[in-house]
């Protein structure tokens, strides 16, 4: 590849500027800080919040965190922060912080269900956990055994958990709250790639032309990014533009060349309209880079008919009645829906015109379900799909002002592709929960895709399309542990067997003991406690409770059915108060850790100060559990709810040399490696440094049997991450070992002969990709060398016409996926779109960013965001409140129709941080049917009064 | 706080205020009733001194104000007795679009065309104060990405805006700066109230004690809004140390000339 004398001056100083390795603190600073080291101690951690990864600081005095700085010497930030980055020193110390475990009990002690919350020890706790966990396997099996999972767990503690529920209590019910916010990204991952996380990296802001946002809120979700894409901006204004695709106007707006407003849902006939664009007018300009193409990319096609994720009309509860005739309303289109005026364009090339009632099923692989299904098609097939995305027809469905001229919205869209088509002009696109909260998520994923590949734009220094991470740890623990109902380590599935079988191995558990079956995904565990399916669920590092769709359902689940739920949490949010017990957890500083930020940047940090109270990390929590159970208890025969058995393993497990009566903390977590892994006070990684869980301390908690706390005795923490490194070693996921994580400021995996990879799948930059194209023996510039879905059969965009699977090593995959309509569209009932979302003040559910109270002064409460003439419409007024009410119930918000915010009319918008404010009450549970992502950003709502 | 102790409060403190103009006025409440130039006064409020004079502390301002904002000055609080002010880190103005606090002002103290266009009340007229950034303790003037009070600015990109500049220590980050537009500040303090820093960096101060004035002899000659300022300018005679004896004194004084 010929590189100009510009890029290589460009890529060589990316490349320095951001390689980590042998990376220091510059000496002035270094000096300087060990001068100031008196009576207080700075060591390095990660932020606590959002999926940038900026690198901190943290000052401890007297056994407190007093104080944060930005890490001078993270390549992310070079020291700067964001303003919940800016009060790290502050999140852990509010006034109301968990002490101690609570249960719910009546006059006499006794666990009630209706009772209040009275503090117990942790040994009660334990045997409260117990005891439901077991009543619940009995009436369920593994299925009726829930985990509410996190994008904010430590890397360890993720994969304790992952390890004691799959390999410990075979359950698969185990799914994070990422769930929410990455699910689609990660089904568009594998699909087009068949290896899930992105590309490219940070340093793409850096070395593009141009930045386009879909759907992403950078300049308030993404700050630390944000002021990489301005300055990039400002080195040369001229050259480098700022696009931002959006449903309503918001900051990101600020900087852009241009604003594109479109009417929900309608990104998916944007980026066909550009796709359409580049293929039509290839013939008299050239656009495409056929060569790029025809060595890497193949086409393909899949069902449209696949529904909403929404519950099905023969499901429990709705057959009970719990479900009111105005839900049903939207609920039913999962069944069946008419196509309308606005999608049959785009579905004619399927063979459905206007009025016609679209069935909507699982699609069947071999007589089987596979909601994933999809088939090689042909170019020309492709081409034919792409024929209705004429400026016009979508120029019409998607201009999302309605008080924009048409002309001028069209001439927008037209500047966007010339944009992405320019030849030697660079292009990021990025986006956030706009494209993956979504109930076409995964679809719009793909699509994105399509267009950087046409025009070889993907995975290349300063080209690509590049999915932004909300939570810290989305990727790192999330995705690369794999805490999700259908994943293991690495990128591995339980329902592949020779999967199953390495991490049986790995975990010395018998062949078979792994739960094949994966479906329970966060709104299925909900659906299961609202079916009474599920008996026992444990809430870990989220908020569910708060941050689910259609939330009154859940609630009155957990409150008013015959179930044990538990919330660890260090602070009273909405899950701790509907739950039966509540467990006091150490905060992020308070324990070792890991996470793993958008760019596939691992970060660890150390034990920084003792936790407060009680309270004690997941990674125990976890650990703990396990003494509770031996193997007799948990690995006899199951038969699930599909009719399928699972094995007894129990003699196989006793030919490995355990008993009936090992315990699973044996096995999985007090093993002989995990006692290879020292305590050692003189180690430079341990030296000084707090271990609560290896050692015990100096509260001297009592632990689960009643006893002081001890210590497990080994480094617990180290075991954990090296055993689950050792995962991805050699398969594309490289990570470093445990100690060079604290001589760095995070690696970018694969990390490969200690060196970092900034551009995954490109020859020049990934190993991985050069030794794949060594082998096929081409001279190819990449390799897509996933391995998930390699082998299509063929057909057309109807249907598989030749089942046979051929394979398609090193290439990814061009979707065929059309404009539809979402399941709710306002109407007159309810005649406004309702958009969600956060602020930048606020971290989520707010339970840690509430209790600072600078930021809670700065926003104190959620508003209803809304353009000033629907306020008279609607007759409500600045600054007063209004209900914002659905089909499925109703907040009352304050109208704001001047700040940050600006809808056009037609559409309102409200945070979800302010528990008082608790829009997800609102919101409707649809997903993306294939990755299970809710889409948060789209229902109709009507506003009034309050 | 409820209405009924809101209530009370109130009525106390109008009696603190008829006591005072009842002429009963004691050493302590001194300055109490002389203007003090960093009160900020509800919008609409004549210049400080006229506002003094008609304002009769009746209290209906304050009664009207949904959010409790204004209050009125209470004996002990150094502060004019009974008149209405508000501090807006504990309480910003929220700008409401019927302004209700001014249309009750019994004697125009709270004068409704200042903050009226075409008869129309319009809000955003509103002179209560002006917004000041302390730039050293500002953390967007540090590079943190901070910008609350901008985004808390009602009047957001007009009287708080973001000036961008490269930050050229990390050279790869942007300065997002919060700079404030007094043409179009009205002095709410959204901002000073939504500031994260310990004591506020950006904090609202009276117009008359925060801006300076340029004289009206000059005109931008790149602005041709700025030419309306001619019509206050006049031409007045001028003295300096050097100008002020007469031309005829100076000229015989021919002594200085000659000194050592």
């Amino acid at each position: 590849m010929a590189f100009s004398r510009r890029d290589f001056l460009k890529s060589t100083a990316a490349a320095s500027a951001a390689s980590a390795i042998g990376m220091s603190v510059p000496s002035s600073l270094q000096a300087k800080a060990d001068e100031a080291q008196s009576g207080w101690r700075w060591d390095k951690a990660a932020c606590r919040f959002c999926g940038t990864g900026c690198g901190i600081m943290m000052a401890t005095k007297a056994g407190k965190i007093v104080a944060v700085k930005g890490d001078p010497a993270a390549p992310v930030n070079r020291g700067l922060n964001c303003i919940k980055g800016y009060f790290n020193a502050k999140i852990m110390y509010g006034a109301d912080r968990l002490k101690t475990p609570l249960l719910r009990v009546n006059d006499k002690g006794e666990f009630d269900k209706k009772g209040k919350f009275a503090p117990v020890s942790w040994e009660r706790a334990f045997d409260e956990m117990e005891v439901h966990i077991k009543k619940a396997l009995k009436a369920s099996g593994p299925e009726g055994v829930g985990v509410f999972a996190s994008g904010q767990y430590t890397v360890m503690e993720g994969y304790a958990a992952l390890k004691m529920m799959k390999g410990g209590l075979r359950s698969n019910a185990f799914d994070p709250n990422a769930r929410h916010c990455m699910a689609s990204a990660v089904v568009g991952f594998y699909q087009t790639f068949g290896i899930d996380e992105p590309s490219g990296c940070y340093d793409d802001i850096e070395l593009t032309d141009t930045v386009v946002a879909w759907g992403s809120n950078m300049a308030e979700m993404h700050p630390i990014l944000w002021s990489r894409v301005t300055d990039r901006k400002l080195s040369d204004p001229e050259r480098v533009k700022v696009i931002n695709i959006s449903t309503y106007r918001h900051r990101t707006s600020d900087l852009a060349d241009i604003e594109i407003i479109f009417t929900p849902n309608t990104d998916l006939a944007l980026w066909n309209y550009i796709a359409h664009e580049i293929v039509y007018r290839d013939d008299a300009e050239k656009i495409i880079d056929w060569d790029f193409v025809k060595k890497h990319i193949i086409f393909v096609a899949s069902p449209v008919n696949i529904g909403y994720g929404m519950r099905r009309m023969d499901e429990k509860s709705i057959k009970e009645g719990k479900y009111t005739d105005l839900e049903l309303q939207t609920i039913q289109k999962e069944m069946s829906k008419v196509v309308s005026a606005t999608e049959a364009p785009a579905l004619k090339p399927y063979g459905y015109k206007e009025g016609d009632v679209m069935k909507n099923e699982v699609p069947l692989v071999d007589g089987k379900p596979e909601m994933l299904k999809h088939w090689e098609i042909s170019f020309e097939e492709y081409k034919k799909f792409l024929e209705p995305y004429t400026l016009d027809y979508v120029a019409q469905i998607s201009k999302g002002n309605p008080d924009e001229d048409i002309e001028e919205f069209k001439k927008k869209l037209q500047t966007l592709a010339n944009l992405y088509i320019e030849k030697g002009r660079k292009v990021v696109s990025f986006w956030t929960m706009g494209m993956n909260q979504h109930t076409r998520g995964t679809w719009v994923n793909t699509l994105s895709y399509n267009v950087h590949f046409l025009l070889n734009k993907q995975a290349k220094p300063g080209d690509g399309a590049f999915s932004l991470t909300g939570q810290p740890s989305a990727c790192g623990t999330a995705r690369e542990v794999g805490t999700f109902c259908h994943r293991l380590p690495a990128d591995m599935m339980v329902a592949n067997p020779q999967h199953r079988e390495i991490t049986e191995k790995a975990w010395k558990i018998p062949l078979t003991t792994l739960n094949p079956v994966g479906n329970q995904h966060i709104m299925k565990i909900h659906r299961d406690i609202e079916d009474g399916l599920i008996k026992f669920a444990w809430v870990n590092v989220c908020n569910p409770y708060q941050d689910s769709a259609s939330a009154k359902h859940w609630i009155k689940a957990a409150r008013e059915m015959d179930n044990f739920i538990v919330t660890s949490d260090g602070y009273p949010g909405i899950s701790a108060k509907v739950s039966d017990l509540i467990l006091p957890s150490a905060m992020i500083y308070e324990k070792w850790g890991a996470y793993g930020n958008a760019e596939r940047r691992t970060q660890h940090w150390r034990q920084q100060v003792l936790p407060v109270g009680d309270a004690m990390s997941d990674t125990w929590q976890w650990i703990e559990l396990s003494k509770r159970f031996k193997i007799k208890d948990v690995w006899g025969e199951y038969t699930l709810r599909n009719g399928l058995k699972i094995p007894s393993v129990i003699e196989e497990a006793k030919k490995m040399g355990y008993t009936e009566d090992t315990t699973l903390f044996d096995i999985l977590f007090a093993n002989e490696r995990a006692k290879s892994y020292k305590l050692d006070a003189n180690d430079p990684v341990q030296k000084g440094y707090d271990n609560s869980e290896g050692y015990g301390d100096n509260r001297n908690v009592k632990g689960s049997d009643g006893e002081v706390f001890k210590g497990y005795g080994f480094f617990v923490q180290k075991y954990l991450f090296e055993e689950y490194a050792d995962f991805g070693r050699g398969h594309a996921h490289d990570l470093a070992d445990f100690d060079t994580y604290h001589k760095v400021r995070g690696l970018k995996w694969p990390v490969v002969d200690g060196k970092e990879t900034q551009w995954r799948f490109n020859v020049q930059y990934d190993p991985y990709a050069a030794k794949a194209v060594k082998a096929a023996g081409t001279n190819n510039s990449h390799a897509f060398y996933g391995t998930l879905a390699k082998a299509l059969a063929q057909g057309d965009l109807m249907g598989v016409k030749d089942p046979t699977p051929k394979p398609l090593p090193n290439k990814a995959k061009i979707f065929a996926r059309p404009y539809m309509d979402p399941p709710e569209i306002p109407d007159k009932e309810y005649p406004v779109w309702l958009s969600t979302g956060r602020v930048l003040e606020h971290w989520h559910s707010g339970t840690m960013t509430m209790r600072v109270p600078e930021l809670y002064r700065a926003v104190p409460e959620a508003l209803c965001y809304m353009h000033p003439e629907d306020a008279k419409t609607y007759d409500v007024k600045q600054g007063e409140l209004c209900w914002v009410e659905s089909r499925r119930g109703k907040v009352k918000a304050r109208v704001e129709t001047r700040g940050r915010n600006r809808p056009s009319r037609g559409l309102v918008f409200v945070p979800w941080f302010d528990e008082k404010v608790f829009i997800n009450k609102v919101c409707l549970d649809a997903t993306c049917p294939q990755s299970g992502q809710t889409d948060y950003k789209k229902c109709a709502v009507k506003i009034y009064k309050a | 706080m409820g209405t009924t102790r809101r209530e009370f409060i109130l009525s106390t403190t109008r009696a603190i205020g008829l006591a005072a103009l009842g002429g009963l006025v004691w050493g302590a409440y001194v300055d109490e009733v002389t203007a003090n130039k960093l009160m900020l006064r509800p919008p609409g409020a004549l210049d400080e001194a006229d506002f003094l004079r008609q304002c009769i502390k009746c209290g209906l301002c304050v009664e009207a104000c949904p959010f409790d904002t204004l209050q009125l000055a209470r004996a002990g609080s150094n502060k004019p007795l009974g008149t209405p002010y508000f501090e807006p880190r504990d309480v910003p103005c929220y700008m409401c679009p019927e302004i209700p606090c001014v249309p009750v002002c019994p004697t125009g103290a709270l004068d409704i065309t200042k903050v009226s266009t075409d008869n129309k009340l319009d809000i955003n007229k509103a002179q209560m104060g002006v917004a000041v950034v302390d730039a050293k303790n500002c953390v967007a003037f540090w590079g943190i990405q901070c910008d609350a009070c901008y985004r808390a600015c009602p009047l957001l990109d007009k009287a708080i805006y973001l000036e961008y500049s490269k930050n050229e220590r990390t050279g790869k980050h942007a300065f997002l700066k919060p700079i404030v537009d007094s043409d179009f500040c009205t002095g709410c303090g959204l901002c000073e109230r939504a500031c994260v820093t310990q004591k506020a960096a950006i904090f609202v101060l009276p117009r008359e004690v925060a801006l300076g004035k340029v004289g009206d002899h000059y005109i931008k000659g790149w602005d041709s809004s700025d030419d309306k300022r001619v019509k206050n300018a006049e031409a007045t005679t001028t003295t300096t140390e050097i100008s002020k004896e007469s031309a005829i004194d100076s000229l015989n004084d021919t002594e200085v000339l000659l000194d050592d």
